[in-house]
Parts: structure tokens; sequence; C-alpha cells
């Protein structure tokens, strides 16, 4: 079987974020991680190919430093690494990523892509559906359980009040949730193991059936109009009490405010 | 791709079990201020099994017209045969503005419709108008009247990016439940109702359903909810939260939590707030062990009171608490419960 995972080098947005004058990211400006869902997208590859035996080729599409979470994934046991790099690419919204991200997998063999669920950045959850559609295979979004049954994929899928047991047809993507699993740590064998092995390089001129209007910013259907830091309310009163004072404190507020 | 061409707002009618969510009466609340700026109607789109009769209550609460895909194939959400439903819509009706909501559902859904229709789609939009792009008049780029400036939080709610989609119709979005505002409820309202059936042949996109699990609890939906008791991680173990719910129970609010909560598995993911959960906006929100992470604050910051109970003076909750209280909260909690049932009580 053949794995193909999708991973993005996102700023940590627990730190400040920092933009450039265009209103578009600064990702050199910010600390940068494998994100979260991803790498349980990963992981959740990762223990099928211990459990059925499988070739996982993580891809990423990005700066030149996206290589840092490729070797990341090579030292927690992914066999193959690709970085999709082009300055034509930059600026791209979900429509121009998608294609290129399924330009650059029209060159492999894959029965399963699994991606993550939503990138903390954008937090739109939009790539991986739009891949699958470009590629025009089934999408399982929202994964909470993967397994494998002869050639079909059974997916857990989460909804709000219940959830969905799906089973679609390979080659199939599948979208995963962080509450999948607990990502393994990268061995000192396996960073040992990635340090040596090759990273495969793309550029615009190595994607599959894909037109330059559809890729980076010029093919982006959505354009940002404005972005700024947001504006909080400010910070109300804070009190340090002994706790029947606290009590006391709370229920006048309470009663001031006609709740009680 | 000829723009003029593309008319009206649409909105996804979301239902389950053949019950309207939420939801869908909210877009159509948003959708008629959108249409009345731009001198047009609203259409919802409703797409599932033996559904036709629910176009009444979309009527009810603001449709102007009705779309109805109705089709055995649609009985149970699956994204393939509801994303040829919207798509075969769109291609046909040719609206310029498209909402969805931005569930579980429709973040499947509007993806996969935005993909295969060529246009964009922005994500958990919180504010949607009518406006210029750009915004500003700018030096030799033409300034288009009449466009969807869709509003959303991004980079973990640390910032708030405005977007346009000024040369590709429809203008799509994923609007963020509990955000909207639906109209009263107009008993009796009628809208034109037309049925559309693009036909649905089962392919390699079809996927199975072996089976569907409902959560067991029935639980109250919490962006319903006027009073919220959240709890976070310093509650500090499942039965702990007994002590929240007890206070829920006296001031007659419902219990909630952080996505640290959900994590560890101490309660359901339905009562979740924040970027990842819920969009909150009650009357009272209670943080009780919440640090608040920005994250979180992305889905409770817009409630009228917040009341912060954390014993740590420094936690980013206090940033955003109208009311904080630095202390612990097995001492305090207890002790508020009891009062407020005494008040209750004596009145």
């Amino acid at each position: 079987m053949k794995i193909v995972v999708c991973t993005k080098q996102v700023p940590d947005t627990k730190s400040a974020v920092k933009f450039n004058p265009d209103g578009t990211l600064d990702r050199s400006a910010m600390l940068a991680i494998m994100n979260p869902d991803d790498k349980a997208g990963l992981e959740a590859a990762l223990r099928l190919k211990d459990k059925y035996g499988a070739e996982v080729t993580v891809i990423s599409m990005g700066l030149p430093t996206a290589e840092d979470i490729l070797r990341e994934a090579l030292a927690m046991g992914a066999d193959n690494a690709i970085l999709v790099t082009d300055r034509v690419l930059g600026g791209a919204d979900t429509w121009a990523t998608s294609q290129t991200l399924a330009g650059a997998i029209r060159n492999l063999e894959y029965d399963l892509i699994i991606t993550g669920r939503q990138a903390i950045d954008g937090d739109t959850a939009q790539v991986g559906p739009q891949i699958s559609e470009h590629l025009g295979i089934p999408v399982i979004s929202y994964a909470q359980k993967i397994e494998i049954e002869g050639d079909s994929v059974i997916v857990e899928r989460q909804f709000d009040d219940r959830y969905h047991v799906l089973k679609a047809q390979m080659p199939c993507l599948v979208t995963a949730l962080s509450e999948l699993n607990e990502p393994r740590y990268m061995t000192p064998g396996g960073i040992f193991d990635a340090v040596k092995k090759e990273i495969t390089t793309w550029g615009r001129a190595d994607l599959v059936d894909v037109d330059d209007s559809n890729l980076g910013l010029k093919g982006s259907p959505t354009q940002i109009a404005k972005a700024s830091n947001k504006v909080r309310k400010g910070a109300g009163e804070k009190v340090t009490l002994d706790a029947s004072e606290s009590v006391d404190y709370i229920m006048d507020k309470l009663k001031e405010k006609h709740v009680i | 791709m000829n723009l003029e061409e593309y008319k009206g707002v649409f909105v996804f009618a979301q239902q389950v079990d053949n019950e309207i969510s939420s939801i869908a009466f909210e877009l159509i609340g948003k959708g008629k201020s959108l249409a009345g700026d731009l001198g047009t109607e609203v259409t919802a789109v409703l797409v599932g099994s033996d559904v036709k009769g629910l176009a009444d209550e979309l009527a009810a609460y603001g449709a102007d017209k009705v779309i109805v895909v109705d089709d055995p194939e649609l009985k149970e959400y699956r994204t393939e045969p509801y994303a040829h439903a919207l798509a075969s819509v769109i291609e046909k009706y040719k609206p310029e503005i498209f909402l969805v909501g931005a569930t579980a559902i429709g973040r499947d859904l509007a993806p996969r419709v935005s993909a295969r229709i060529h246009t964009g789609l922005t994500a958990d939009c919180t504010k949607l108008d009518i406006g210029d792009f750009p915004l500003e008049p700018k030096p030799n780029v033409e300034q288009k009247h009449n466009q969807l400036l869709m509003t959303r939080p991004a980079f973990g709610g640390n910032t708030i990016a405005t977007i346009a989609c000024p040369d590709f119709r429809p203008q799509m979005a994923t609007v963020r439940p509990g955000v909207m505002q639906k109209l009263p409820k107009v008993e009796g309202a009628k809208a034109v109702v037309e049925e559309f059936n693009p036909g649905f042949t089962p392919n390699n996109k079809y996927v199975e359903i072996l089976e569907i699990v409902k959560s067991v609890v029935d639980t109250v939906d919490i962006m319903d909810a006027k009073i919220l008791v959240s709890g976070g991680r310093g509650v500090g173990s499942p039965e702990n939260f007994k002590l929240l719910e007890d206070l829920a129970e006296a001031v007659g609010g419902t219990v909630s939590c952080s996505r640290a909560v959900v994590d560890a598995g101490w309660k359901p993911k339905d009562l979740q707030v924040g970027q990842t959960g819920k969009t909150v906006r009650p009357n009272v929100y209670f943080a009780i062990g919440i640090s608040g992470a920005i994250q979180h604050l992305a889905g409770m910051e817009e409630s009228d009171i917040i009341i912060a109970i954390n014993k740590d003076e420094s936690a980013p909750i206090f940033d955003v608490a109208d009311y904080g209280i630095v202390g612990d909260l097995n001492k305090i909690v207890p002790m508020l419960t009891e009062k407020i049932k005494a008040e209750v009580a004596a009145k």
C-alpha cells in the first residue's frame, strides 16, 4: 500500500503573528512547527504502515525552510519526503494550494492520501477536500479512526452529536483530527537516518496537469482586502480575595446585572 | 465567466434527520440583509430525502424562495451526492452569493463544491458585508462595487482578515454558527418552492455508510444557553466537574468546557467552546479553571458578562474577563452554589 501524507509548516500561533505590508503572513519572522492535525495524519499513516505494511511519502508545499518538518517526518518513520517550493506558488489561497498539491501528487502512486483536517494558521479545513476534488477521488473528512479492509478504507467520521462509520474505495483522501492519536516522537536512530536521507524538491515545472492561471497569488480567487490584529475588549476588574469574600463579590455582580 | 449573469443570495438550508439546523435560519437572516443591499432575494437550498415539507419553515424565517433537491440518495449526509446537488443548483441558477454554515457538514461540503465549480471560498466567517473591493480606490486598479466582503478570524484568533472574491462567482463563504441573527418567525409566510433534481448516479466517490452512532447523552446545545458554566483543565478531574454542574443547576445554566477537557476525554466534543469547538455568546460566561488560550477566547469573548475564576493571576482569561477572581475554584464554586441556591429560595 502507498500512502501520501500532506503536511504544512505553520507558524506557532501561540507566539506573535507578523505580517508583510501586503497583508500576507510574514512566515519567516515566526516560530515554525509541523501542523498538529497533519502530524496526527502522519502518525495514522505510520500506524497503518506498522500494521499492514505501507510506503509512506510525506509532501509539503512551502518555503525551503519546510525541509525542517520533512526531516522530522522522516525521523518519525516516513519513507520519502517531497518539498514543493517555487516563488510562483507563493501567496496561494486554498484553491491554488490544492491545485498545486494535486499537481504534485499526480506524479505519485497512491492508495490513500491523508491530510490534517486544518492548519492552525488558516483554520480553513478546505485544502484536503479540494485536493480530492481535483484528483476525482472520494474524501472522508474529520477522521477519528482509520482502518483498512481489502481495497477499502473504513473511517469513523466525527460529527457534532454522532459519528458515521464510512467505507470508501481506495484511492481515497482522508482528513485527520488531532484527536486521532498521540504522535510518536522521533527516535535517535530515526533522526540519524533522516539526516542522511534525501529530500526531493519539486518546482512549478514538476506539477502535472495544472494551468499557470490556477497557481500562486494570481491564481487565487480569494483576495485579502484587509488584515489586522484582533482588537480585544480590555480586561475588567481583577480581585484577589479569600474564598468567602470572592463569593460575595460574585454575588454582588450577579445581582447588579440582574442575573439572579 | 460573465459575472453579470450571477444574481441572488443563496443559502444552504442544512437539515439533519429531516430537522432544519438553526444555522439555516441564521443564514437566511443574514442573507436577507445582504440581499437588501443588493436589491435581490434570498433563496434557501434544501437538500435531503423527503424534505419538501420543511420549505414552509424556511419561508417563516424569511426565505423568498426555496429550491428543493429531494432524492433517496440524499437521506444521510454524504459528501459526494450533496456536493453534486449544490454544484448543480449553482450551475443552473447562477447565484452571486452562496452561504453555507461552518458546521461539520458545511466545512466538508463547501470546499468540495467550490473546487468543482472553480470559485473562491472563505471559511468560518463572523461578519459579512456588501462593499467595494479594494476597500479604498487605488491607482490602476479597478474598484469593484457590490462585492461580498467576508471577515474571519485567522492565525488562531490573533488576527482578523477581510476577504473578497472579485473575479469569480458565486462568492462563497462558510459562516460560523451562532454569530448571525435569525429573523423573528412569521407563521404562515410562504415562499416560492421549486423542485430540482439533477439526477444521482452512484460512482467511486460515493462512500458507503456502514453505521451511524449517535451520542447517547442528549445534551443541551451550548450555543443556545443563556448562562454557561465552563470548565478547563484547572477543574482537575472529570469527577470534579460535579462542582460546575451543581453551579449550573443553581443558576439555571449549562456546562461547557475548553479543548483541553475534550482532549483529556473528560467531556464530549459538543460541549467544547473555542476555535475548533463552538462559538458562544451567552449573557453570562463563567470561565472556571480555564487559562484562556487564544483559541478559547475566540469562541467566547463576545459573551455579555465574563466571570473568570483561576488560581493563576497571570492567566490570559483575565484579559477578557469583566470580573476576574484569583482564587481556588474548589473552595469558591461550592460556596457560590450554596449562596445562589439560598438567594433563589428566598425569592
